[in-house]
């Protein structure tokens, strides 16, 4: 068998209505979980950014990436592992305000670059940013608290290696 | 649809007028000249349908007896004429009916559009009444889908329907049209699609990879050809036939690939895969050069990929990039359509003629001939063969006619034997293997070719599948001819239970009704044959009827298909008996 790990799956896509059926059916067809997914707009007018996050392995990659690219709306697909992008998750947890003053969770705000984005009678909140591990750390010592709510966003990344979408648009037209 | 003015381009604009979606939707049938449709009417499409009564004159619909029906007559009938079948249904059930035949025409690379009614926009998500997500069910099996909720969208979206089903690699496209987009009215204006930014209908090709494979061409000491239903896909016949003449490879055919190359071309040495011919699947493991044209390596033609033609480089010819490397990793890969990258490599490509590889396949062919076709064509036992029934029909078609089949044994009979003269004859369910398919593929096979024969060759069991379409053959008076080879037995499924579990016939055998009272019904010609003597002459008046006819011949219970690569085995383990 071969090796599975992370790749980082980003799609540039048409914006159209259902093609994010399209893509995760895709996955599903595979019988490939979805770690994550991310949909933004991109670096090009009208052109959007699907980003996937997903554990398998590189010929299952490759295969995955063709069937992606043969579907009408999307322009190229690419992946890439952790090595070969940027990349980050975001974070909210919501935090019951008895524990606002506790110096230990201020020490392990500073400690994480977290900040407090909304204090309230009864509860505040903070957000983070980083690596899913990185998050999952401050989860884990936040948890002693009391989280009265947690989320963490899709992975958003940035490629190392070039993607040039504006010069296959031009091939393309 | 935001982007869709940015992203296709069109040709020629015609004339502005005034009309309702309804009628535009006519127009676009018209200016992609369709003129003929298969469809099943409902509360969601009627303004659509209301049109074409008044069109009828330029636009015959075909009223199936079901809407699975009519997407395989708008399949039998692409498959024949190389155009794009158009089927048409209500929103709800009528839009679900449909999925089975869209998802044959994806798998079989089958150009297709299905045109949908929905309910009203306002009513969208609210469980109204025959309110389904068709968009939504039949997105992993469509090449492209788009539901139009505005009557302006109507002229963009229709076009750019039909280049997507029928360029490139060919493929379904289902259209879902809201009730209001339909009864609006707007300034409609066709101009056809002839490209869609994010859309490369065929990769270009690339000149060293042409000259790759010439090498290994050149070099090779015994290479073996197999092609699939890229050639009759791409028009590429001609093309073929003189890349191989001239190289002089032995070449077999998958299912779908069936009469791009005539049968008794000398070259020709018959089908791969599990029920395939004995030379071409032993010999696989045994080429030095395994050259691929417009096939996908499906797990019916590879059997196991671990043991199959590893000595082999591969050289596969593609226009879809994704199918290369997907089953079976290629030496060089060839992108592009076969009728491009065959005419550019003919002239790369050596005269020869690999007399002693080709005696390695009548080696083969002599044994497979002793231990199997004997029997299936010339038995000596009382029962009749389903075989002896095929070279009785080619007997009477001279290889003319077009066969279209369903799935199980006698599919793979009708393959293995029936005689073709000319491409675009084979019509069958080959990727979905979908019962059922061969009675409606048929009428519409007929209708495309209406001066050729078309013969459908069915099973008891996949004919009760969709046998209500002998409704559609007696209203339309359309003179197909249809065999079915009673064996009272789901075949093919009764050989699996016979050869891998023991003989455990579970829910294989058939009590069947009186088929020929049924054709009668309909007041279709029938006859039953039970004896050998009668079997000739029987085939012999069917083909010669003007009508439809249908012609059951009750054949051996417990037959089986051999040659066989068992499931799972590489295709060097090919069984005899």
């Amino acid at each position: 068998m071969e090796k599975e790990r992370t790749y980082t799956i980003s799609v540039y896509t048409e914006n159209n209505i259902g093609l994010l059926n399209r893509l995760s059916a895709i996955f599903l067809k595979r019988h490939i979980n979805i770690e994550s997914m991310t949909v933004s707009k991109s670096e090009i007018d009208d052109v959007h950014r699907f980003t996937f996050v997903v554990n398998i392995s590189e010929t299952q990659a490759r295969k995955i990436i063709g069937q992606i690219e043969k579907q009408i709306e999307v322009i190229r697909a690419f992946y890439h592992t952790d090595d070969e992008v940027i990349y980050q998750e975001s974070a909210l947890f919501k935090i019951s305000t008895e524990h606002l003053y506790d110096e230990e969770i201020q020490d392990k705000l500073k400690f994480r670059r977290a900040n407090i984005i909304t204090i309230t009678e009864h509860y505040f909140v903070i957000e983070s940013s980083g690596s899913k591990s990185e998050i999952d750390k401050l989860y884990d010592r936040l948890k002693p608290y009391g989280l009265m709510q947690f989320v963490r966003s899709g992975r958003i990344a940035i490629t190392r290696p070039k993607m040039a979408i504006s010069e296959l648009l031009q091939e393309f037209n | 649809m935001e982007t869709q003015t940015t992203v296709a381009s069109k040709t020629k604009a015609s004339k502005t007028v005034h009309i309702s979606g309804a009628e535009a939707v006519i127009k676009c049938l018209l200016e992609e000249g369709v003129d003929l449709i298969y469809g099943y009417p409902g509360g969601a499409i009627m303004p659509i349908y209301d049109e074409l009564y008044k069109y009828q004159d330029k636009l015959q619909h075909v009223l199936t007896r079901h809407e699975q029906g009519a997407t395989h007559s708008a399949q039998g009938f692409a498959r024949v004429t190389g155009k794009v079948g158009v089927a048409m249904a209500t929103s709800g059930p009528g839009a679900t009916n449909l999925i089975t035949g869209i998802a044959d025409a994806q798998i079989d690379s089958t150009p297709m559009v299905c045109i949908t009614g929905q309910v009203w926009k306002h009513l969208l998500g609210s469980d109204a009444f025959q309110e389904t997500d068709i968009v939504g069910i039949s997105t992993p099996v469509t090449k492209w889908n788009y539901q139009i909720t505005d009557a302006s969208e109507i002229p963009e979206v229709m076009a750019k329907a039909f280049y997507i089903a029928r360029s490139g690699r060919p493929g379904p496209v289902l259209i879902d049209i809201t009730k209001n987009a339909q009864v609006e009215t707007f300034d409609f204006e066709y101009e056809k699609c002839t490209s869609v930014r994010s859309y490369k209908a065929k990769p270009k090709v690339d000149k060293n990879q042409l000259k790759a494979a010439a090498k290994l061409i050149n070099a090779a000491k015994k290479p073996l050809i197999v092609f699939g239903q890229g050639v009759i896909l791409g028009e590429a016949e001609a093309e073929f036939k003189a890349f191989i003449e001239k190289a002089g490879i032995p070449s077999a055919w998958t299912i779908l690939g069936l009469s791009a190359l005539p049968t008794d071309h000398p070259l020709n040495v018959g089908m791969v895969g599990m029920h395939g011919n004995y030379g071409p699947n032993k010999l696989t493991n045994e080429c030095d050069v395994l050259i691929a044209i417009g096939m996908r390596f499906d797990d019916r033609v590879t059997g196991n990929l671990d043991s199959y033609a590893k000595q082999a480089k591969v050289i596969h010819f593609e226009i879809d990039p994704a199918e290369v490397d997907k089953n079976v990793k290629a030496d060089v890969a060839v992108l592009g359509d076969v009728k491009d990258t065959l005419s550019e490599i003919f002239s790369m490509i050596d005269t020869n003629v690999h007399t002693d590889w080709h005696q390695e396949f009548k080696d083969y062919d002599k044994i497979e001939y002793d231990k199997v076709i004997k029997n299936d064509l010339y038995p000596s036992k009382d029962g009749l063969t389903m075989g002896e029934v095929l070279k009785e029909i080619n007997n009477a078609s001279n290889g003319d006619a077009v066969i279209v089949s369903d799935v199980g044994q006698h599919q793979m009979i009708a393959c293995r034997y029936a005689k073709f003269n000319q491409s675009k004859s084979n019509v069958t369910s080959g990727g979905l293997g979908t019962m059922g398919f061969a009675l409606p593929a048929a009428i519409g096979a007929k209708m495309g070719v209406p001066n050729r024969e078309v013969v459908a060759i069915i099973g008891d069991g996949g004919y009760q599948m969709t046998i209500q379409e002998l409704g559609t053959i007696f209203q339309t008076r359309v003179p197909v001819k249809i065999v079915v080879l009673n064996n009272e037995f789901l075949g093919m499924v009764r050989q699996w239970q016979q050869l891998f579990f023991d003989k455990r016939y579970a829910s294989t055998e058939l009590i069947n009704p009186d088929f020929i009272t049924i054709a009668k019904g309909y007041h279709i010609d029938a006859k039953k044959v039970t004896k050998r003597e009668d079997l000739a002459a029987a085939v012999e008046e069917m083909m010669a009827s003007k009508d439809a006819y249908f012609l059951e011949v009750a054949v051996e219970k417990e037959d089986n298909v051999f040659p066989m690569i068992p499931s799972g085995a590489s295709v060097s383990d090919i069984r005899l008996s």
